[in-house]
């Protein structure tokens, strides 16, 4: 497939990021594929960001290193990235940069104010992508609408003489897009958040409680901004422990209920976790990983969190891990994750990072007619013995689930160990009862257990084992190897707790290496799939740079093994 | 009709004359005095000797972590504005623990009661200095006296804004009674502090301590005014102050969600074709 990568770059406060979405979203509606890389530094103003947006005419996977065109808002960014240009490239830098590069040095002074150089740019990349003006035009109409007409004629002013500017100087690219194939359906841009938030309102969510914290925040921001439409409440508290204590007392009320935050925030939810195991009480969870200890890299990306999930709360009780691998992966995922937090009652995790957070992608609308809301608590009296037992145990040890004020029949929940009526005990033989009851549940939850996808043949000499955004490019350098002829196969998962070996140790067994694919530096899922199934991975291609897998990067390090 | 034996008689895990006994006494005679069902009450509680108060009577309970109750009780209220919302807890649990929670729900003003069961004492652990513990309180965790200013509760709750600003003492079961059904029907986050005597491990602020100190304020007294509110606030050490301190308005929190004005969150459609329509915006 012919793909072009383009990276937009220059301070924070510069508009890359305007550039480079609405950029996308024209080769989006153009009919082109998209996968967006966005790497910015913890601050809004000045340092060096960059939206690195890869384009072509079939599904996109993985990033790429490699630009083909190369667009520096500041000599900085320009200095930065241009050994990453390919020898076709060309690079498109202000004039006053006074540097002797092939490229196209714009006079952005002479074709507009300062505060419209993203428009010039804009205007520049699509005459040298060769695109539509109308789609340009489209676009600004919808941001600056009619609420601010002069700005919208001010912007296609300068964009049209931007491009009156580019057209003139007969720059041509050596290897330009082929026509994209005819969409059947208008594909959305969406990223990550987005696509884990609309999988939210799909499944019913009605309550969100958040603390900001990158890369989570445009979770709860894009679900706030549909808060009247859904008729949802989006409520920021005043730290994460709230945030997670105001989830489970909504929850506990009958209204599906989430959060989302990052390593960091979750450190402080996890005592409440654990009262969502204690207290029977079904909850959606999003960390959105970005690289720790502590701080870390605020707006990188990292799957160094996974073990810390696994096992966050205090005691012993079941939950579940979802891990989306895809934008697309995002919403089914977050959709089941309500209605499996509802079917056994407690806590399921949707993993994800800041890669796939912010990674934009062209995405087939999703399908809504085979969809419900999740009946969260709608248990009714009928068939319920009186007075009722929140916690009753039970075969399965899933209790029926009454909401307080909805029935005459009390609903007592304990964080205290607890009779089957969720009154405090210390009655240790209920205690043991109390445990087993709890712990049942997880046959539940590892009966519904989604199979890893394996692609490959079925006795490989190097299987690639990958877990959540890594996806994209594990996948992708599997199948490059494949094509050269080697004997490669690939091994992902999307759920990575809890474990069903019978569907995947099979595969474990018949490969002559396990190469564990990982963006941490201790191959956490490795050891994960290792205590589950006695199974050891032979080598480890680890990243913990901040930066996203590749499928360049993968290459590169498999040849090493 | 609601009755005081609706809300039953249990037996309870608190010392022989503790304060608790006669705020929960109280407590039941206040819901009745409200009208109000025990099915359509909801008790949420943190941990503490105070914190086991909502087992000892017939409601829904919701008996969380140490610290959290308020915002548990939040989510509650916002979830399901039909119920009653009351926190139960301690003086360590609310002020301590959970004090930054205190001070955002004061400034979030959802419609829930707080009651506190001050008893200026760690009793659950055995006698250490809590928030509200006076300087030099000597325990055996600070032998050598707390070294800490006491935290002034009401003080803040009347700085912050909020709109309901009470304090009863255990020792007066009839006034508290009716300080509680007051702080029940308040529209708005309400709460009443309630002085209570820890007879196991408070040697100070005994019963007697109390009652040398405690007044009822004057019928006379307005409690519309801010200032004068702040000033009763911090009368503490000779004379202490008992009754509705401050009572104002402003919006509680339910009134800024258009969902919550449709009842409870649970209960409603999931509106598939907006959905559609916000996810076509997005091609």
């Amino acid at each position: 497939m012919h793909k072009l990568n383009i990276l937009i770059c220059g301070e924070a406060g510069q508009g890359i990021v305007t550039i480079g979405e609405m950029l996308a979203k024209a080769m989006v509606r153009a009919g082109y594929f998209i996968l967006v890389t966005q790497d910015y530094q913890s601050r809004i103003r000045g340092g060096h960001n960059s939206f690195c947006l890869l384009v072509g005419t079939q599904p996109l996977f993985s990033p790429i290193k490699t630009v083909n065109v190369l667009l520096a808002l500041n000599k900085e960014g320009l200095l930065l990235h241009r050994d990453d240009l390919h020898e076709t490239g060309i690079a498109i830098y202000r004039k006053d940069a006074s540097l002797n590069l092939p490229g196209l040095a714009v006079p952005f002074q002479e074709l507009g104010s300062a505060t419209m150089e993203n428009t010039i740019a804009l205007g520049v990349l699509s005459v040298l992508l060769g695109m539509n003006e109308g789609l340009f035009v489209q676009l600004f109409q919808e941001v600056f609408g009619a609420k601010h007409p002069e700005v919208l004629q001010e912007n296609l002013k300068v964009f049209g003489m931007a491009r009156a500017w580019a057209a003139a100087q007969q720059v041509v690219m050596n290897n330009p897009l082929p026509a994209p194939m005819p969409q059947e359906v208008r594909r959305l841009m969406l990223n990550g958040n987005q696509a884990i938030a609309l999988g939210a309102m799909a499944a019913g969510v009605k309550f969100c409680a958040f603390y900001p914290m990158t890369p989570a925040t445009s979770i709860p921001i894009f679900l706030a901004g549909h808060a009247k439409d859904m008729g949802l409440v989006v409520e920021q508290a005043e730290d994460e422990i709230a945030a997670i204590n105001m989830a489970i007392g909504a929850s506990f009320c009958g209204s599906p209920a989430m959060v989302a935050t990052s390593g960091g925030g979750f450190a402080l939810m996890t005592e409440a976790v654990s009262l969502a195991g204690m207290t029977e009480t079904p909850l959606v969870i999003v960390v959105a990983q970005r690289p720790g200890p502590a701080t870390g890299l605020p707006t990188r990306t990292e799957q160094g969190d996974l073990e810390f999930v696994l096992h966050s709360g205090h005691g012993e009780f079941p939950r579940a891990i979802f891990a989306p691998g895809t934008v697309e992966e995002c919403f089914n995922l977050m959709y089941q994750a309500f209605h499996l937090a509802e079917a056994f009652q407690g806590p399921v995790f949707v993993l994800t990072d800041q890669f796939l957070a912010d990674s934009y992608r062209a995405v087939e609308p999703f399908d809504l007619s085979a969809l419900r809301p999740v009946e969260w608590g709608k248990d009714t009296l009928t068939g319920i013995k009186v007075p009722y037992r929140r916690y009753e145990l039970t075969e399965n040890g899933v209790s029926s689930r009454l909401i307080p004020g909805m029935t005459n029949q009390l609903v007592v929940a304990d964080s205290d160990e607890h009779t089957e009526d969720g009154h405090i005990t210390e009655d240790l033989s209920v205690r043991k009862a109390m445990v087993e009851k709890r712990l049942k549940k997880l046959c539940l939850v590892f009966e519904r257990v989604l199979a890893p996808q394996y692609l490959g043949p079925d006795s490989a000499d190097i299987l690639l084992v990958s877990w959540g955004s890594t996806f994209g490019a594990a996948i992708e350098a599997g199948e490059e190897l494949r094509r050269q002829g080697r004997s490669v196969a690939n091994l992902h998962f999307s759920q990575v707790w809890p474990l069903n070996a019978a569907h995947f140790a099979q595969r474990l067994r018949a490969a002559k290496r396990i190469v564990a694919v990982e963006g941490n530096a201790t191959g956490q899922f490795a050891r994960i799939l290792k205590a589950e199934t006695g199974i050891a991975a032979h080598d480890y291609v680890l990243r913990y740079d901040g930066l996203p897998f590749t499928a360049e990067y993968l290459l590169n390090s498999i040849s090493k093994l | 009709m609601v009755e005081l034996k609706d809300y039953g008689s249990f037996e309870t895990a608190w010392c022989p004359g503790c304060g608790n006994f006669a705020i929960l006494n109280s407590l039941k005679k206040a819901l009745v005095a409200c009208g109000l069902e025990p099915w359509n009450v909801l008790m949420v509680s943190g941990i503490g000797q105070a914190a086991k108060t909502p087992h000892y009577l017939y409601c829904n309970v919701f008996n969380g972590l140490h610290g959290r109750a308020l915002p548990v009780a939040t989510g509650a209220k916002l979830a399901n504005p039909n119920l009653t919302v009351i926190v139960e807890s301690g003086d360590g649990c609310v002020y301590g623990e959970g004090g930054n929670h205190f001070l955002a729900a004061i400034r979030r003003n959802p419609d829930i009661t707080l009651f506190v069961h001050d008893n200026q004492v760690y009793g659950l652990t055995k006698g250490q200095a809590s928030p509200t513990s006076e300087k030099g309180f000597v325990t055996k965790a600070q032998p050598e006296g707390n070294h800490s200013r006491p935290f002034n509760p009401l003080a803040v709750a009347i700085v912050m804004g909020a709109t309901f600003v009470a304090r009863g003492f255990a020792g007066m079961p009839e006034h508290l009674s009716s300080l509680m059904v007051e702080a029940i029907r308040h529209k708005g986050f309400s709460i009443v502090d309630i002085l209570q005597p820890c007879v196991s491990f408070n040697k100070i602020n005994t019963y007697a301590w109390y009652r040398e100190r405690c007044y009822e304020l004057p019928a006379s007294y307005d409690a519309t005014d801010r200032m004068k509110a702040i000033e009763k606030a911090m009368e503490f050490e000779e004379r202490i102050p008992i009754g509705v301190l401050f009572r104002g308005e402003d919006v509680p929190l339910n009134e800024y969600f258009d969902a919550v004005k449709n009842g409870p969150l649970g209960q409603q459609p999931v509106d598939y074709e907006k959905l559609q329509h916000i996810i076509a915006e997005l091609a």
